[in-house]
């Protein structure tokens, strides 16, 4: 055990502290510390993507990283994408709707880093989408529905995007 | 899969972080981490500190030299990887990097953190051998410089001091215009690589070669340039035929490697193909090329 050292992280826009060892990754600081556990822990060593975070926007894996390297940086969990309490953003409600999930556990992966791919591309194809997701392993759907909800998020999008009346 | 016990420390120049290495050999530099993490959650590795260099102002930015891009050791792959710079005079390493890991590594890992890490299957690493760039360290003796063919000395082995930080990675721009061409195999898209092939190729008016560079990662215990490719093809159209049979003899002459992935057979039969794939896709490319 060595000593703990206060880190100071910017989390889902908020400033949030916590005393962790420097082993501790970030996973564990944003589940254990401050009871963010959208990130989840599959493999712990980098090859499953289910703790996919985003580093200012860009999916990265939380595992991968100590929570002492983690300040000045935003980081947003699945927590933060929520428009309010209790509310789903796009791209959550197009997960819902389409069935890209079934157990959940690789989903908030998928949904960060639809998320992430909707942000730099608005309108990607399915080739980019499967390129974007290809990191991140689900053991159930298949992925054909994943790739349905980032889809339907995409086109929902542009249409808010646009600003159309009676939007989907 | 929890690491082991260790101290932090974020140098904020490059000399601290040298000496912080000389007084302690069981200090390990961290910059992306993408390799470093996963071996210590699985006590691979147990450094006694982390020595994160990923801020290191040294360290960063992509300078054009001239003949050669020069890249902060620290350089993130995905910032080199939309760097127009990049994609503008480095094509065969704009062509390279959507293959290294995946999207959410490669934001965090680092142009340098991959040639440092020598891994025989990375594709960083390979496009360095196949142009014939080199490497700056530095350590509390001064700054030092080694060339690709000398600097990878094996498996995950590198001919870096023990106690320097790499600091930057120079990549050679040909000043004629160029045709590039990769191509890789693996289990899965993304996964390490059992053979890799890059190759770079440039021809004048007459649709004469003047010069063409082939590398193979994976199949090698270091990124391999095959010296007798290069000095075939030169002067030459670079017809099918003309690959095929350069090709034959340079694969034939490689020490493979074996793992229990792949066999040595197969390894040297893909490296062919994908050798030859390569080449043709950067004659293809290439302005002024007519086989
Ligand atoms: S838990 Fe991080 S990649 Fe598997
Ligand atoms: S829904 Fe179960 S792992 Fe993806």
């Amino acid at each position: 055990m060595s000593a703990p050292v206060t880190v100071e992280l910017n989390v889902n826009g908020a400033t949030r502290t916590a005393d962790v060892e420097p082993r501790t990754t970030l996973l564990d600081c944003l589940r254990d510390e401050m009871k963010l556990t959208g990130a989840h822990a599959g493999c712990e060593h980098g090859v499953c993507g289910a703790c996919t975070i985003l580093l200012d926007g860009e999916p990265a894996r939380a595992c991968l990283m100590f929570a002492v390297q983690a300040d000045g940086y935003r980081i947003t969990t699945v927590e933060g994408l929520a428009p309010a309490p209790g509310e789903l953003g796009i791209v959550q409600d197009a997960f819902c709707e389409t069935h890209g999930m079934q157990c959940g556990y690789c989903t908030p992966a998928m949904v960060l880093t639809a998320h992430a791919l909707l942000a730099r591309n608005a309108s990607p194809t399915r080739e980019e989408i499967v390129e974007a997701i290809s990191g991140n392993i689900c053991r159930c759907t298949g992925y054909g529905q994943i790739i349905e909800a980032i889809e339907v998020a995409a086109r929902r999008l542009a249409v808010s995007n646009a600003g159309v009346e009676g939007a989907p | 899969m929890k690491a082991a016990a260790f101290s932090y420390v974020r140098p904020s120049t490059l000399a601290e972080a040298c000496a912080i290495l000389r007084a302690d050999e069981d200090a390990r530099l961290i910059a992306g981490g993408q390799t470093l993490a996963p071996m210590m959650a699985m006590r691979l590795a147990r450094p006694s500190q982390l020595v994160d260099i990923a801020r290191l102002p040294e360290l960063a930015g992509v300078a054009d030299a001239g003949d050669a891009l020069v890249f902060g050791a620290a350089v993130r792959q995905a910032e080199a990887e939309r760097s127009p710079l990049v994609a503008a005079r480095l094509p065969l390493l704009a062509k390279a990097l959507p293959w290294v890991g995946h999207q959410p590594t490669r934001s965090r890992g680092t142009i340098g953190g991959s040639v440092a890490n020598a891994d025989p299957a990375a594709e960083i690493p390979l496009v360095l051998a196949t142009l014939g760039g080199a490497v700056d360290f530095m350590t509390c003796d001064g700054p030092g410089h080694i060339a690709a063919q000398d600097f990878f000395a094996g498996p995950m082995m590198t001919a870096l001091p023990a106690d320097a930080v790499l600091t930057a990675v120079r990549f050679p721009v040909w000043s004629t215009p160029v045709g590039v061409g990769f191509h890789e195999i693996s289990a899965r898209r993304s996964d390490f690589a059992y053979v890799s092939a890059a190759a770079q190729a440039s021809f004048d008016e007459d649709g004469v070669c003047i010069a063409c560079t082939l590398g193979l990662g994976g199949a090698a215990a270091v990124p391999t340039r095959l010296e007798s490719v290069a000095l075939k093809l030169a002067g030459r159209r670079m017809t099918d035929a003309e690959i095929a049979e350069a090709l034959e003899e340079a694969v034939a002459a490689l020490e493979i490697m074996t793992d229990s992935y792949a066999s040595p057979e197969y390894r040297r039969r893909v490296a062919k193909e994908l050798g030859a794939r390569a080449l043709r896709d950067a004659r293809d490319s290439a302005p002024g090329s007519r086989p």
